[in-house]
């Protein structure tokens, strides 16, 4: 099997659940159809057996209405809150088997700092807002092992002239810099070290339709020149039409749909993604 | 009726029981076989207010015994307020001599200054530490402080370090200037100032760090690493004093205090370690004149 076949990421069996649990969703088939609450308990499965293969340069989407699993998913690869049950691999991280789930919480920091990169929704979590923006990028690089501010600073400039922020604001905090900005810093942060797996969470979500657009280029041009495999989680449809080549659609913790994104848009199988598909019509 | 007769008041030897100070050496041996970590220790209610020196002053009084010679600092100062009321209260539920003279310490308790005079193998600084977590500054919770060193995730600290030279073009602190215990824990070596942190590093002696208030004892014990933290294009420096001299001693090898005198309008130089300067003048005054 070539290199090309295996798929950079994998997920297999991904469960995170909201509170206790019991004996009744523990088994996640006991739940009510159409559901993510434990009629006994109370908890909330808010990712309920999610699978899927992220291969090298390639896009992936997830969409779904608020409160689908979207952010749990992707916070969960992130490691910002720990996953209840399941797998994940990544074939460059210890030439693939290990669960990086169960890996230590060094190990866990590696991979936040050198095969991943999170941009969040919100630019205040995912920025230190009162550092600044070429600081922001700083922590990136230190945290890999540069000790040389010139060349941080360097680095840190062509990040941030990549996308497009003026080399000028380098030394201003993101707190005093439009939405947009703020977004665009957050990416050249996530980019820092070149990681070859990129989560996306809603960061177009809020800004408007011409610095949207901007946003979507860049995101574009990153994954054609560094062929960066990129999870883009969105319930907009317009932006996963434009980005992703293959979608997954999340409803209440599951995914009811998997498939090429022109397949989902155009043949929607699952009632919910039709509802979906035509909302946006 | 029976004779009222005034009660004695009598303290166990060095002030504290004995369970207590078991329980600071054995926090501080855990400090010793692991540089820089903050070991936790029950910080015991002292005679003096918490902040005033209660952590040093607890590992001084678990060390101390018999033919012990104390020597107490305060910001290079053996007569301060806060250096005789420690020595008087050691010397009270001791026998113990106390000196001036850092060389003929076997034990030395210090606010903010390591003497001029390197610590021998045979000599214990005991330094009183404010605020123990290097990290505080820019990890306000302790649990996650915790989490950053157990991890060595140290690039919160780092990137205070890197807005400093964006900001001022140099680093600006001053003392208590963070550096990497044996390559693995950052630690605070107290407000002493930059000119003697290279003091603790690879050094015979053994240095203690108690903090009674945050209930913290830390050590660099002799022959470790200790590397101020700095980038490679803006190394470390420490304070120097180009042409000034103690207008004591005429020292110019040695930490000056600046001061300055309204009535003269003059800035004047004076050794910082005033042990160390008594025994220049000493020498000079041996040595002829």
């Amino acid at each position: 099997m070539g290199n090309e076949d295996r798929p950079l990421l994998a997920v297999r069996h991904l469960m995170k659940r909201f509170g206790k649990g019991c004996a009744t969703c523990r088994n996640p088939q006991n739940l009510p159809s159409g559901s993510s609450h434990c009629p006994h308990c109370g908890s909330v499965l808010a990712c309920n057996d999610i699978s899927f293969d992220l291969y090298e340069g390639e896009i992936l989407g997830i969409v779904g209405e608020s409160g689908s699993g979207k952010s749990s998913l992707v916070q969960s690869l992130y490691f910002d809150s720990p996953v209840t049950s399941g797998s994940a691999t990544i074939a460059t991280y210890n030439k693939g088997p290990r669960n990086i789930f169960l890996e230590s919480a060094q190990q866990k920091r590696y991979i936040r700092n050198h095969l991943m990169g999170m941009v969040y929704q919100n630019p205040w979590i995912g920025l230190k807002m009162n550092f600044s923006s070429g600081g922001n990028i700083a922590e990136k690089l230190i945290a890999a092992g540069d000790f040389n501010v010139r060349a941080i600073r360097s680095r840190a400039a062509d990040l941030l002239d990549h996308v497009e922020i003026p080399i000028t604001r380098m030394d201003e905090a993101p707190a005093h810099f439009s939405g947009g900005m703020q977004q665009r810093v957050q990416i050249s942060k996530a980019l820092a070290n070149k990681p070859p797996i990129l989560l996306l969470d809603e960061v177009t979500t809020g800004l408007d339709l011409s610095v949207q657009a901007r946003v979507l280029d860049l995101i574009r041009r990153i994954q054609r020149e560094n062929r960066t495999a990129m999870l883009v989680v969105s319930h907009d449809l317009g932006v996963i039409r434009m980005l992703c080549d293959r979608t997954l659609v999340m409803k209440q913790g599951r995914c009811i749909e998997a498939g090429l994104t022109d397949q989902i848009l155009e043949d929607p199988q699952h009632t919910y993604t039709q509802l979906l598909v035509h909302s946006l019509l | 009726m029976a004779m009222h007769t005034p009660l004695k008041q009598t303290y166990n030897y060095a002030f504290l029981d004995e369970g207590s100070k078991k329980e600071i050496r054995r926090a501080t041996l855990k400090a010793v076989a692991i540089p820089g970590y903050q070991v936790p220790f029950a910080s015991r209610e002292m005679p003096i207010g918490r902040g005033w020196g209660t952590g040093g002053l607890q590992l001084t009084l678990s060390l101390i015994g018999d033919g012990d010679t104390l020597k107490v600092i305060d910001q290079g100062n053996d007569d301060s307020v806060n250096a005789v009321s420690i020595k008087k209260l050691v010397q009270a539920c001791t026998n113990v001599a106390v000196t001036t003279d850092a060389e003929q310490a076997t034990l030395i308790q210090s606010r903010h200054r390591i003497p001029e005079v390197p610590i021998r193998a045979d000599q214990i600084l005991v330094f009183q530490v404010p605020i123990p977590e290097p990290l505080r500054f820019v990890e306000p919770k302790e649990k996650k402080s915790k989490h950053l060193h157990a991890e060595m995730d140290y690039s919160g600290i780092w990137l205070r370090l890197y807005e400093d030279i964006v900001k001022w073009g140099k680093i600006s602190i001053g003392a208590d200037y963070p550096a990497l215990a044996h390559k693995r824990y950052i630690f605070a070596p107290s407000p002493i100032p930059r000119y003697d942190l290279p003091k603790l590093h690879q050094a015979e002696g053994l240095f203690l760090f108690g903090a009674g208030r945050e209930k913290k004892i830390y050590a660099i014990p002799p022959y470790t690493d200790v590397e101020p933290l700095a980038f490679d294009d803006y190394p470390f420096e420490v304070e120097h004093f180009e042409g000034c001299s103690c207008r004591l001693c005429g020292s110019t090898d040695s930490f000056l205090d600046e001061l300055y005198d309204e009535a003269a309008g003059q800035t004047f130089y004076q050794c910082s370690d005033t042990g160390y300067c008594r025994k220049c003048r000493e020498r000079g005054a041996q040595h002829g004149k």
